[in-house]
């Protein structure tokens, strides 16, 4: 299924499309996490359908809202983090050329690095806006781990697109579908292969913050600060972020398979046409499996929170650090 | 009635609990987190905030200034909710029977829809409690905005 975004009526059936797969995936990969972590603690661990389990309940829930809370901007910040969460597939190549990404010729990795701001900056506004102590606590420390974690993430990508400029003068090389389809790894010399791993580092470091997940999730902290950001919210408008954090964790696990493992299976097997293209989705859903479960499921098992202070300075000290000597290796000629 | 049951059915697959704890009361619930009787297999995790939960537990002895805030933690948690008393204490007062402080009934004060006795309950028992707990539709207030506006009018 390839859908172009020539035609208006491709482009709506085309974002309905990736909405559903991305939370439905999302959701699915929730309930991997929770069963795997359950095994890692020798427990049996919910059903893997657990996380829709969640969602219907929260559908038939009450929806609270506090008497002093902005009402607007309280009851639209969980739309609007879904609705950039979506807006962000839109961009993301979901393996090989299975789905054309709708609006890949609009926008490119840089793009796509700050548009995965803004369903947090949603919940930090839904979190100020609701007027809890707890959640104002906990958007102030959400925005403290933003501001943390952009930069490494940012050196990230320039240092894969800047070498990339280099093999490729010329090109579109913050282009997504350009990264997707041009692998680095067998074009790098030793020291850029030991400079990638250090950025592929860094970028397993970054994803717990972006996600918020143990052990940077200082802004939920829920025996601190009562869930933080969400503290407030019941109802549709928790499983609106619910829905938007799972979502969120397909898009960022896909970033981190298009810049290190853009590899497809087909051309290595020799099909090609729809089969192939199969393959390749397949293929991608497995590695994508491999990402989340190694930065989100492992992370959050095997360490505990850090402190609020410790966030933002291994953030802004050592992951910094690695990744721009990381971005050294790699652009130096060797 | 019927509609409301079905929906109850969705309840029972994902309580989310807040714990509301005095004394020793949270000792009766450390073993069903753990790995021997793992309440997350039924769906059951314990949440941060009242107002995602749908069970309050209430366990240990209450006294007069302790009721005051889980009657608050009650009125913010979102319906359909159910509160769950656990063990001797908050039956009787317990060991603290004759205290002129604590509190001897509890449903005098909070709407308690299902008591477990034992000091402490079986681990069991808690779970039989929050399967049942939903099954008695009619001791659950109505729901969400549809049934709020049919409540009211």
């Amino acid at each position: 299924m390839v859908v172009t975004s020539g035609t208006a009526l491709g482009a709506v059936i085309g974002t309905i499309g990736f909405a559903a797969f991305g939370i439905l995936c999302g959701l699915l990969y929730k309930g991997f996490d929770r069963k795997i972590s359950a095994h890692m603690q020798s427990r049996i661990g919910p059903p893997i359908i657990q996380p829709f389990l969640d969602v219907s309940k929260f559908m038939i829930k009450d929806s609270v809202q506090p008497e002093r809370a902005l009402a607007w901007l309280y009851n639209a910040a969980p739309i609007v983090s879904l609705a950039s969460v979506i807006t962000v597939l839109l961009y993301l190549p979901f393996g090989g050329l299975t789905f054309t990404p709708i609006l890949s010729g609009h926008g490119d990795l840089i793009l796509v690095v700050y548009l995965l701001i803004l369903p947090a900056l949603a919940m930090v506004a839904g979190g100020f806006a609701s007027s809890s102590p707890f959640a104002t606590i906990g958007a102030q420390r959400k925005m403290v781990t933003m501001m943390s974690y952009e930069f490494p993430l940012a050196v990230v990508a320039i240092a894969i697109a800047w070498k990339l400029n280099q093999l490729y003068p010329g090109e579109s090389v913050f282009g997504l579908a350009f990264i997707y389809s041009h692998p680095l790894w067998g074009h790098v010399g030793p020291a850029g292969i030991i400079g990638m791993l250090l950025l592929l580092f860094s970028i397993v470091v970054v994803t717990p913050g972006q996600l918020a997940t143990v052990p940077f999730d200082i802004d939920e902290a829920s025996p601190e600060i009562a869930e933080g950001l969400t503290a407030e919210y019941s109802g549709r408008n928790f499983a609106l972020f619910y829905l938007a954090d799972a979502a969120k964790m397909v898009a960022v696990g896909t970033l981190t398979v298009a810049l290190f493992f853009p590899y497809d299976l087909s051309p290595l097997i020799g099909i090609s046409g729809p089969v192939g293209s199969f393959i390749d989705f397949v293929f991608f859903l497995l590695k994508l499996f491999l990402v989340t479960t190694l930065t989100v499921t492992l992370t959050r098992v095997a360490v505990a929170r850090l402190k609020v202070s410790q966030v933002p300075t291994s953030y802004w000290g050592a992951t910094t650090a690695i990744a721009l000597v990381g971005l050294i290796l790699l652009v130096v000629p060797n | 009635m019927v509609e409301q049951a079905t929906k109850m059915k969705r309840l029972i697959n994902a309580i989310w609990i807040f714990n509301w704890f005095n004394s020793c009361g949270f000792c009766e619930l450390i073993p069903l987190v753990g790995s021997r009787w793992d309440m997350e297999r039924f769906g059951m995790i314990i949440t941060g905030t009242p107002r995602h939960a749908d069970v309050l537990f209430i366990a240990g002895y209450q006294t007069l200034k302790s009721i005051k805030r889980a009657q608050v933690i009650y009125e913010q948690m979102p319906d359909p909710k159910a509160v769950i008393a656990l063990g001797a204490c908050t039956m009787s007062g317990g060991m603290y029977w004759d205290s002129y402080n604590t509190i001897k009934r509890l449903a005098d004060y909070i709407p308690v829809n299902i008591y477990i006795p034992g000091c402490p309950p079986r681990p069991e028992a808690v779970f039989e409690a929050c399967m049942k707990i939903f099954h008695h539709v009619g001791a659950v207030p109505p729901h969400g905005r549809k049934f709020a506006k049919a409540h009211r009018g």
